[in-house]
C-alpha cells in the first residue's frame, strides 16, 4: 500500500470536543493515521470529534470509505462527528455519497464548535 | 508566462487547477468524481431488463440495514501489467470478467464518473434487476455505488497498485445488506456466493493478463455488528421482490418494461 501523504494534528476544543486538523491527501492509505489521530483525540473519552478539512488537498473514494469506518467507531462510542472547511467540491461529494446525513457539515470552526455543542 | 497572466492551468489529468484570484481551487482529481445527483436516471439498454434503477437514490453503508462488512479480494498479477494497464483493461471490459449468468449493461464509453450501469444478476434461479452508479474513476481505481433496492448499500472499489512481487489487483466492498430480507439472504449463503462472485471475477481478470491459475485472497472484516433497524423500511425498494413481481406480471403487461 502506498505511504500516506497526510498529517492529522489534534487540538482540544471546549466541552469535550476534539478537533482533528487534516492536511494533505485523504485516501485509504491514511487509515492508520486517522485512527491514531482519533485515539489521540481521546478515543471514547471525547464527546465530539470535529474534522477540519481546510487544508485538504485531495480525497478519493478510499478516503470516503475510511470516513465511514471512523463514523462507525464514533457511533459505537455515542460520539458526534462533524466537519468544517470542505470546499464546494467535497461538500458535494459528501452529499452525493450521503455522508452528510451522518456527519454534520459546517462552514467554519466557530460554527462547527457551536453546532457540536448544541 | 507571468503568474499574473495565468488565471488557470491544467494539471495534466484533465482537472483545472485554479489560481487564488480565480476562485476556489479544484482538487487535481475533481474530474474523477461523479457530479451530484439526487436520483438516478437511465435509459433502457439492450440485453437487460433495466428495472429498479430509474428514480432511485444512491445508498452508502450509512443508509443500509445489516451488519457492515469490508470484504477485500486480491490477486497478484506479477509483472504481467502495470497498475494503470490493469485498470484501463478492467474499465474497458468490465462485463467480460463477470461470472456467467450475470449481465452488466454499462455506457458505451466503458466506466466513467456519473455513468449508470444496469444489471441482471442470477440469484438462485431468479433474475434480479438493479444497477450501479460510477462514483469515482481515475487511472488506478474506480468505485461503483449502489442504489436503493440493491442487495447491499455501499460501494465496491476496484484498484491496482505495485507491490514487492508485482501488480496487485483488488476489489473491495464496503457494505450493509440493504434490508432485513437481504440480510437473511447474506447470512444464509449470500456472503459465500458473493465471495465466489468476486473470486471468479478476479480470476478472469488475471487470466486476461496471462496468469493461468491465480491465487485469490479474501479478507472479510465485520466493521459494525449492529443492525440499523431504523432502515428496515428499505424493504419497500427491494429489487429482488420487485424483480419477481415484474417477472410474474410480465405476461399481463404485454412485455412492456417499467421501472
Amino acid at each position: 500500500m502506498n505511504a500516506p501523504v497526510v498529517t492529522m494534528d489534534v487540538r482540544r476544543g471546549p466541552n469535550g470536543t476534539a478537533i482533528v486538523d487534516i492536511k494533505g491527501e485523504v485516501t485509504s492509505a491514511c487509515e492508520s493515521v486517522l485512527m491514531t489521530a482519533y485515539e489521540s483525540a481521546g478515543g471514547a473519552d471525547a464527546k465530539r470529534v470535529v474534522l477540519n478539512f481546510t487544508a485538504l488537498d485531495y480525497m478519493n473514494s478510499g478516503g470516503i470509505g475510511m470516513l465511514v469506518t471512523l463514523l462507525v467507531r464514533a457511533n459505537r462510542q455515542h460520539q458526534r462527528l462533524a466537519a468544517f472547511g470542505l470546499s464546494d467540491h467535497y461538500r458535494q461529494i459528501f452529499e452525493l455519497t450521503r455522508l452528510d446525513e451522518a456527519i454534520a457539515i459546517y462552514p467554519d470552526e466557530q460554527a462547527a464548535l457551536a453546532g457540536a455543542a448544541g | 508566462m507571468a503568474d499574473a497572466d495565468r488565471s488557470q492551468e491544467t494539471n495534466g489529468v484533465g482537472a483545472v487547477e485554479a489560481k487564488p484570484d480565480a476562485g476556489p481551487a479544484l482538487p487535481r482529481n475533481a474530474s474523477s468524481w461523479a457530479t451530484k445527483v439526487d436520483r438516478l436516471q437511465v435509459e433502457q439498454r439492450e440485453g437487460v431488463r433495466g428495472t429498479n434503477v430509474s428514480g432511485r437514490r444512491l445508498t452508502s453503508p450509512i443508509q443500509g440495514f445489516g451488519r457492515m462488512w469490508q470484504k477485500t479480494y486480491t490477486t497478484n498479477l506479477g509483472e504481467a501489467a502495470t497498475p494503470k494497464e490493469v485498470i484501463a483493461t478492467w474499465k474497458a471490459h468490465f462485463p467480460e470478467f463477470w461470472p456467467k449468468g450475470n449481465r452488466f449493461a454499462g455506457a458505451l464509453a466503458g466506466i466513467s464518473p456519473g455513468d449508470v450501469a444496469l444489471l441482471d444478476l442470477s440469484m438462485g434461479g431468479v433474475k434480479l434487476s438493479t444497477g450501479v452508479f460510477v462514483l469515482y474513476a481515475d487511472e488506478e481505481s474506480f468505485t461503483l455505488m449502489t442504489p436503493e433496492g440493491h442487495m447491499f448499500a455501499g460501494w465496491i472499489s476496484f484498484s491496482a497498485e505495485s507491490g514487492a512481487a508485482g501488480t496487485i489487483a483488488q476489489a473491495q466492498v464496503l457494505m450493509r445488506a440493504n434490508d432485513p430480507l437481504y440480510e437473511i439472504g447474506l447470512t444464509f449463503g449470500g456472503h459465500r456466493k458473493e465471495d465466489l462472485f468476486w473470486s471468479q471475477t478476479l480470476t478472469a481478470l488475471a487470466q486476461r493478463f496471462g496468469v493461468s491459475s491465480p491465487l485469490i485472497e479474501t479478507k472479510s472484516v465485520c466493521v459494525d455488528r449492529r443492525r440499523q433497524w431504523s432502515k428496515a423500511g428499505n424493504t419497500w425498494h427491494n429489487a429482488m421482490i420487485r424483480s419477481l413481481l415484474q417477472t410474474a406480471t410480465r405476461p399481463f403487461r404485454g412485455g412492456r418494461r417499467r421501472s
